[in-house]
């Protein structure tokens, strides 16, 4: 086989654009993770809740941008709920409670798409305004994927403001490395808590919406893409989100160069990765040491 | 009330014949036998998996590895070497063994959520070995051709057809099985599990090997996963590929939950609650997954010690 | 006054209640001669009514009720009525094989018909042959004709890879070219499509330039385009079934593959059209089983449709709905011919079967019990639409021949007669 410089280049923008869902998966898990300390196995359902109501609202009112900017919200506010009434009361009993209470979550979520929208799932076209693809000079890519890079893009340095340079971010960044502190100084953790959750699961909802395009949109496209985000987050560090980012890139380059040479390895090829990376270096490319053991 | 608590205290010290009493009758309340057959498989996989989750406070979300091996193994010794069932059996929990003897060593130079995802990684690790290599395990088709029609015991005939047959050979298995997981927990060794969950700090000052104390329960857990798989393999006739699948791992971790960590029989009652929900709820809705994660999410919510745990903590309560 | 509550009225009623329950109970020899008289001839449908494939199997038991239906009240055989069992399979082959082993032991089912993906009707074949119950198989499958996994109660009704793709094949081959590019989803499924693409090719002379698998049930396709797009292939066979077909043609066509290359897919399902869309599936051509717009061409189409259109409020059957149909006719019209309900006699009727339920003349070969049946080549549709469900243009039906199939001594059969 052939492999041009050009087809190279190609297949590492793909990759990267790959890598831009990832990251933003990740992120939201990671986000979580870090400051409550909570593995959110519901994740994946998050993410694909986002897609449906993301096409539900682009039916309704038949603008692409609307339903980017209103899904988040609606699936940040189901996360809101999910933390306040479900995860708030098992906190204190031991990490492996809210792992599994999102868990029996995940399946509820599943069937409550089946039920709102049907089993087929729905169907979903790129937005006109950004459909066709474009000439890059190494081959044609699809427009709606460079916007995806953009969106991610915008997204990652828009939390990058809120945590480095907001009030509130200072809170949860301090927050996340110690959470009694913070109460001896008069802030509401829990009241922080309930806020990181909900943007956690909105950011879910939001590669939802952004990612319903480009795929089948049907209640089990979540199941897949949890297993996913964890290689991500796990290859990045629980709780860094510079690590999100750059592992949510090299996963997706790793996996496009992968399907490039062998594509039957993959799949494989990006659990080899994580299992790798667990052995030789548990927290992570940026991860804290000694986060939880 | 106190010939109550003296019966109590007989039926604990002799919990082993106590399961088993309920396990001979346990068909005669099932709609049907091959259930009654599922809820004995997967109550011996809850109970291997218990040892490591339980018992030793670990938990693996790659146990699906050792079931799948177990059933595989067994049916590639019948199908492809031609052994009898029995050779085959051990063949299964070896090999089970051995991959836990290999996962374990790997994973346990980690900690808390890292251990659960190194485990992960690894089970999908072997989902893709056993799904790639078509010609031994049938890939996606899954592995047929598992015959065991006649079975030849202690010069006995068995119709193995035959589904209460099929049921009490298999229960003789999982009778040995509970027994030798009993005597493990009451022994010595049983008493350093409990105490590295507790502590593994203090554990470790007292003077016990932390590291393979680990290592050890997360062979024996395997060996008993993979008994449990062979006998799968043996019951269904096939072995399927969802054998090796994650969602099977979190199934273990359901049932456990739900019967009751840390106890004996609990991980039985949760696989039976479990597997005769999804059946009952499967027959009235097709939205049985949003019953049974919802039941799931009550019982994390407020019953987390599970309905055996539960029932045992009230028993300790009144006496 | 206290009337003591040990012996009021009702009581006694009630426990006269009990006693004659009892009783009831306690002479089944009485009521299973009762029943054995006008006992149901019961089918076992296990089919993945939840799970990916949900609205497909919904159409199997829809189109099977129907065909159960007209059977009774044509009579049924000699006043014996048939009755279908339908089972939630979950698309998961244990879950599969548990099914099929509750409605042998249990539900004591004469027969089996069922099954939508390869893997559980091999499943379901596993536990039914070993215990001699008949199973009809309706979904593809090349494995299940092989010497390993057949048995005399072992019967295909459906298409299979090798016969999709071959007819596939000989249509578009010489139409749109030589260099092909296989996307392949890599379980044996895939594989089986791509041995028959390759297999009806090569006296045509095409040139496979890259055969490229895929994770079975991968989202995102995008990671195999650029490649593709560099080998400028005539052809793009996407080699994957139902959500991977559609995700992968809905990538191909963002990709801009369409502008240089002709896409088409072995087996295009009804549901699949729908669920992607008419701009993913623009200009796509695939084979299938069946589709309603058949109807003009063939009368039993015809006749058909409007059974399941009169039963279903207007609606058509979709390719998986007519396997359900025919799987069950097939069967019950064995029991008549062999004018018994074990499994042994009527396979063997089976075997001698000709028939034509709802597209033309079909038989079952005798070495491996395929159904020998015309494969439809069909194209997507965008315009001119008379309704919603016009989504294909029927390109051409290739007729049933038992050359296009794999040879018996291939497959490892020893008998052939």
């Amino acid at each position: 086989m052939e492999i041009t410089l050009s087809l190279l280049a190609l297949q590492l923008v793909t990759g990267i654009a790959l890598g831009a869902i990832y990251a933003l998966l990740a992120i939201g898990l990671s986000l979580i993770f870090g400051m409550l300390t909570v593995v959110n196995f519901a994740h994946g359902a998050f993410f694909m809740v986002g897609a449906f109501i993301g096409l539900y609202f682009m039916g309704l009112t038949g603008n692409f941008w609307f339903s980017l900017v209103l899904t988040p919200l609606v699936v940040g506010c189901i996360g809101l709920v999910t933390e306040r009434f479900l995860v708030r009361p098992l906190y204190g009993r031991g990490i492996d409670y809210p792992l599994l209470l999102t868990f029996g979550l995940s399946w509820v979520l599943i069937e409550a798409m089946r039920l709102a929208f049907g089993v087929e799932g729905l169907p979903s076209s790129t937005p006109p305004e950004l459909r066709g693809a474009v000439d890059l000079g190494i081959g044609y890519f699809p427009k709606y994927r460079l916007f995806l890079i953009f969106a991610t893009a915008v997204v990652v340095i828009a939390l990058w403001l809120f945590l480095e340079k907001t009030r509130y971010g200072l809170i949860v960044r301090a927050g996340s490395r110690d959470g009694e502190i913070c109460r001896v100084l008069g802030i509401d953790v829990s009241r922080v808590w309930l806020v990181v959750f909900g943007i956690g699961c909105a950011i879910a909802g939001l590669s939802g919406v952004l990612a319903a395009p480009t795929r089948a949109v049907n209640p089990e496209m979540g199941i897949h893409v949890l297993a996913e985000s964890f290689v991500v987050t796990v290859v990045g560090g629980m709780g860094s989100l510079v690590g999100a980012v750059v592992a949510g890139l090299l996963v997706g380059v790793v996996f496009a160069l992968t399907s490039l040479f062998a594509p039957e390895l993959a799949e494989l090829s990006i659990f080899v990765l994580m299992a790798v990376v667990l052995l030789v270096r548990p927290q992570g490319l940026f991860g804290k040491a000694g986060l939880m053991g | 009330m106190s010939g109550m608590n003296e019966f109590i205290a007989f039926v604990r010290r002799h919990r082993v014949a106590a399961s088993i009493a309920f396990l001979l009758v346990m068909p005669l309340l099932m709609p049907y036998q091959a259930l009654a057959v599922n809820i004995l498989i997967f109550g011996l996989f809850a109970v291997g998996f218990n040892l490591l989750f339980g018992y030793t406070g670990l938990l693996s979300f790659g146990h699906a590895a050792f079931l799948g091996v177990g059933s595989y193994l067994t049916g590639i010794g019948m199908v492809h070497m031609g052994l009898p069932w029995g050779v085959a059996v051990l063949l299964g929990v070896a090999s089970a063994a051995l991959v836990g003897v290999v996962m374990g060593y790997l994973a346990i130079r980690t900690r808390g959520i890292y251990f659960s995802m190194v485990t992960l990684a690894l089970a999908q690790i072997v989902y893709y070995a056993f799904y790639k290599a078509e010609r031994w395990t049938g890939g996606e088709n899954g592995l047929r051709g598992i015959q065991v029609p006649k079975m030849e015991v202690f010069g006995f005939t068995l119709d193995f057809l035959n589904p209460n047959t099929k049921y009490y050979v298999i229960l003789a298995f999982v009778a040995v099985a509970l027994w030798f997981v009993s005597r493990l927990l009451a022994s010595p060794f049983g008493a350093v599990m409990e105490a590295v969950r507790e502590n593994e700090k203090r554990a470790a000052a007292c003077g016990y090997d932390v590291d393979r104390t680990k290592l050890l329960v997360f062979v024996i857990s395997a060996a008993i996963c993979g008994l449990a798989g062979a006998l799968r393999a043996l019951h269904l006739s096939v072995v399927p590929i969802e054998s090796l699948h994650y969602l099977l791992s979190g199934q273990a971790v359901m049932m456990c939950l739900l019967g009751g960590m840390g106890t004996f029989f609990g991980p039985f009652i949760g696989a039976g609650v479990f597997l005769t929900l999804e059946d009952v709820v499967t027959t009235m809705t097709r939205h049985w997954m949003a019953v049974v994660g919802a039941v799931f999410m009550f019982f994390v919510l407020f019953f987390p010690a599970g309905i055996w745990g539960s029932f045992m903590k009230r028993l300790d309560k009144s006496s | 006054m206290n009337t003591p509550l040990v012996n009021p009225p009702f009581m006694n009623s009630r426990r006269r209640l009990v006693l004659a329950s009892g009783a009831l109970a306690a002479t089944p020899a009485l009521f299973h001669i009762a029943r054995a008289q006008g006992a149901p001839i019961k089918i076992g449908f296990p089919v993945p009514l939840t799970g990916p494939f949900s609205a497909e199997a919904q159409d199997q038991v829809r189109a099977a009720e129907l065909a159960v239906k007209e059977w009774n009240a044509a009579g049924g055989h000699k006043g014996q009525k048939a009755e279908l069992l339908v089972r939630d399979d979950k698309l998961n082959p244990g879950e599969a094989a548990t099914r099929t082993l509750e409605l042998i032991e249990k539900d004591k089912v004469n027969f089996v018909v069922g099954s939508l993906s390869a893997a559980t009707q091999l499943s379901i074949n596993a536990v039914t042959r070993e215990r001699k119950v008949l199973f009809n198989s309706i979904s593809q499958s090349d494995a299940i004709n092989e010497a390993k996994d057949w048995s005399l109660y072992t019967f295909h009704e459906a298409l299979n890879p090798h016969l999709t793709a071959g007819a596939v094949a000989r249509y578009a081959f010489p139409k749109f070219g030589k260099k092909i590019v296989y996307l392949t989803a890599d379980y044996a499924y895939g594989h089986e499509m791509v041995r028959g693409f390759q297999r009806a090719g090569q006296p045509l002379g095409a040139q496979t330039l890259a055969d490229i698998r895929h994770p079975l049930g991968a989202a995102d396709y995008s990671a195999f385009l650029p490649r593709i797009q560099a080998l400028k292939p005539d052809i793009l066979v996407l080699c994957n079934f139902g959500r991977d077909l559609v995700n992968s043609a809905k990538q191909a066509t963002d990709f801009g593959l369409k502008q240089t290359t002709k896409v088409i897919a072995p087996v295009l399902l009804y549901t699949s059209r729908v669920a992607g869309g008419a701009d993913a599936f623009e200009g796509v051509l695939g084979g299938t089983s069946y589709y309603w717009g058949m109807e003009d061409k063939i009368p039993s189409a015809k006749k058909f449709n409007d059974a399941f259109r009169k039963a279903y409020a207007g609606a058509v059957p979709s390719d998986y709905g007519a396997l359900g149909y025919a799987g069950i006719l097939s069967v019950l019209q064995a029991v008549k011919n062999a004018d018994a309900t074990d499994s042994q006699r009527v396979a063997i009727a089976l075997r001698q079967l000709k028939y034509d339920w709802y597209k033309g003349p079909q038989s079952y070969r005798k070495c491996d019990h395929q159904s020998v049946q015309s494969v439809v080549i069909v194209e997507s549709k965008s315009k001119n639409m008379k309704d919603k469900n016009d989504v294909f243009n029927v390109l051409a039906i290739e007729a049933a021949d038992e050359k296009n199939l794999r040879t018996c001594e291939e497959m490892g059969h020893k008998i052939t007669t």
